[in-house]
């Protein structure tokens, strides 16, 4: 089958030169993190250490509340690093400055509980904006990509569709479409099946799955959702920020 | 227009397809810049209006120096000036020609019943003092005594006055317990002093304005010799004078002082230019509120955009391209509306409120600048935020 997905940007700029092929793609040592200021100070996370192997699919689960979406947000840069450290596709996220910040997450996709689709863009509008982001030298064909992806996620009929003509679970197809478009190092998803009927769901952490074997591609996912987890590689457990369990799954292989 | 829009910015024009996706905000929106134009138009129109007001009556003025009160901010405000000064400028070098000129001012009441405020120069019949055709085809006539040439554009004038002077009739009317006899007319036009001019002689002006002297005019129009720089000789003409009681300019400088004075002194003058900084906050308000919400409504989808690489520019460059569309859009009803209330004011009041070449450009300049201040204010929470607080 012809690659759905882009090359990706092997510049030596790019964090994804920064590291080598069996280097983890996410290392985490002694994160804190607190929440609010003076007497409201919240801590949320706890001393956490966290290797992530590449082309896996780890899953974190745990009671809410228990600091897994900001792990998750403080992994793919969406959140100042405020104590400790998170080793990024070789970069180091504490202390990083905007533009730093900003070639990473050109190197993630984002799957978001919530779509955060434009409502005034079609479904092949709102994948493209997944591309566009990476310049004019990517956006040649756009179209065939984003409508590629979009058929295999079932929504070959929709292409042309704004959001609001569009169930949640075909709105979230869209999202992971606009996240999966770029050809992502690293997937961050949070709660990516919750608006998803079982099949629309296996079908997203199936091509997830399929894309680290396939690519390489590493996901890391919170989700409460029972249905997927025996197509997870890791699953890791949190309780009121803090690591309580990390188990590999049947069919892993360390590097 | 979609791909046309595409084409022009390189990128899908998502400002554009935010605008006409919730259309009921958009027309919102587009008459709240329209209505802000038009009150910038308005403004600068009686703004206009008042300049070119106060300037009508310098335009047809045939001197190169005006002698006036040092005491005159306009035309009609000051002083009278000795006759003597006269005599004394006929003898300074360069000067060709000079004359005296009595300004006063009555208020006519028609037989409509309506007032009409004239303000009256008294010449001297034999001196060509003003390039009006109608003035120069009918001065002889004021040699007469009691006989008035009459601004046609003057505000309130009962049409059958001048329809009576239009068919060669004289029109008589009673001031100051005096006949006058209109024999002709001429055009200028009314202001905010005034509701339009009258010309007679200066003996005329005397009886008018019985309270007025031959040795007191309000003014000297001086005319410089065929050759001779104005400049040079108004510096001769406030030498040679040297009196604290005159100030001596030449016209154009006189017609320049009387607008600063009547934009930035005169209470109407700030008024309407404190009405024009209104229209722009107003503009600003409305084009903020529109652009803020419109950003606060799609925060979540700017968050997922940032936290995928789109940098801070790239937010920017969609509210000011929101912006423009704005910005354009709104102008385009609000210059039209404007011109069509210019009409009516300028029929309405008789003011020269019309639209000048620059205006149009001006405002929609700086629509587009009021816009893109809006658009930088409405992105400022865009800028430090973590995306993950934005969702």
């Amino acid at each position: 089958m012809k690659s759905i997905f882009l090359k990706r940007d092997t510049g030596p700029t790019t964090p994804a030169s920064a590291t080598r092929a069996d280097e983890p793609p996410i290392v985490i040592e002694g994160l804190n993190h607190w929440f609010g200021s003076g007497e409201a100070r919240k801590q949320v996370l706890y001393d956490l250490n966290l290797t992530i192997e590449r082309g896996k699919l780890v899953i974190l689960m745990g009671a809410s509340g228990s600091g897994k979406t900001t792990l998750l947000t403080l992994a793919g840069c969406l959140r100042t690093v405020q104590e400790g450290s998170v080793h990024l596709l070789g970069h180091e996220l504490n202390g990083a400055d905007e533009d730093l910040l900003v070639t990473c997450r050109r190197q993630m996709g984002f799957i978001f509980q919530a779509h955060n689709l434009h409502e005034s863009l079609t479904a092949m509008q709102n994948v493209r904006m997944g591309l566009d982001v990476h310049g004019a030298q990517v956006t040649t064909d756009w179209q065939a990509a984003a409508s590629h992806l979009l058929t295999l996620l079932g929504l070959g009929d929709r292409l042309d569709y704004l959001p609001g003509n569009l169930s949640g679970g075909q709105k979230q197809r869209v999202a992971v479409a606009r996240a999966l478009v770029g050809n992502p190092y690293i997937v961050f998803a949070d709660e990516p099946t919750a608006a998803l009927d079982k099949e629309s769901g296996y079908q997203v952490v199936h091509l997830l799955k399929q894309l680290g074997t396939e690519r390489n591609t590493t996901t890391f996912m919170v989700t409460h959702d029972n249905r997927i987890l025996e197509m997870a590689d890791r699953i890791i457990t949190m309780e009121e920020g803090r690591i309580v369990k990390d188990e590999i799954q049947d069919g892993w292989q360390g590097s | 227009m979609t791909a046309l829009l595409t084409v022009l910015f390189g990128r899908l024009p998502i400002g554009w397809l935010q605008l006409k996706h919730n259309r009921t905000r958009f027309a919102a929106a587009i008459a709240g810049v329209a209505f802000a134009n038009v009150l910038i138009f308005m403004q600068l129109g009686f703004l206009g209006a008042l300049v070119e007001s106060t300037r009508l009556p310098y335009h047809p003025m045939m001197a190169d120096i005006l002698i006036s009160a040092s005491d005159a901010n306009t035309l009609s405000d000051g002083s009278n000036i000795p006759r003597q000064r006269l005599y004394q400028t006929l003898n300074v070098s360069g000067v060709a020609d000079a004359t005296a000129v009595y300004l006063g001012k009555f208020d006519w009441q028609q037989d409509n019943g309506s007032t009409v405020n004239f303000q009256v120069f008294g010449i001297d019949p034999d001196r060509k003092i003003f390039n009006l055709p109608g003035v120069e085809t009918a001065r002889g006539r004021l040699r007469l005594l009691d006989m008035a040439l009459m601004d046609r554009k003057a505000r309130n004038l009962d049409p059958s006055t001048l329809s009576t002077i239009d068919a060669g009739d004289i029109f008589s009317f009673e001031v100051n317990g005096r006949t006058l006899n209109t024999v002709g007319t001429f055009s200028i036009g009314g202001g905010f002093d005034a509701d339009g001019y009258l010309i007679v002689s200066d003996q005329t002006f005397l009886r008018i304005f019985p309270n007025r002297t031959a040795g007191a005019p309000t003014h000297i129009f001086v005319t410089v010799a065929q050759g001779a720089d104005p400049e040079i000789v108004v510096e001769r003409l406030r030498q040679s004078i040297a009196a604290d009681d005159v100030i001596v300019r030449t016209i154009e400088d006189a017609a320049k002082a009387d607008e600063v004075y009547q934009t930035t002194e005169k209470p109407v003058g700030l008024i309407f230019g404190f009405g024009v900084i209104i229209g722009v906050m107003v503009g600003l308000i409305i084009v903020y509120q529109v652009l803020s919400t419109d950003v606060a409504d799609h925060l979540a989808e700017y968050a997922t955009l940032k936290a995928v690489g789109y940098k801070q520019s790239f937010f920017l460059s969609i509210v000011f391209e929101e912006a423009l569309i704005l910005a354009i859009f709104g102008f385009i009803p609000g210059v039209l509306i404007s011109l069509g209330l210019y009409e009516f004011v300028a029929s309405a009041t008789g003011l020269p409120v019309s639209m000048t070449e620059w205006r149009p450009v001006a405002v929609l300049l700086g629509t587009i600048l009021m816009c893109i201040a809006s658009g930088a204010i409405a992105t400022r929470r865009l800028a430090g935020a973590n995306p993950a607080d934005l969702f």
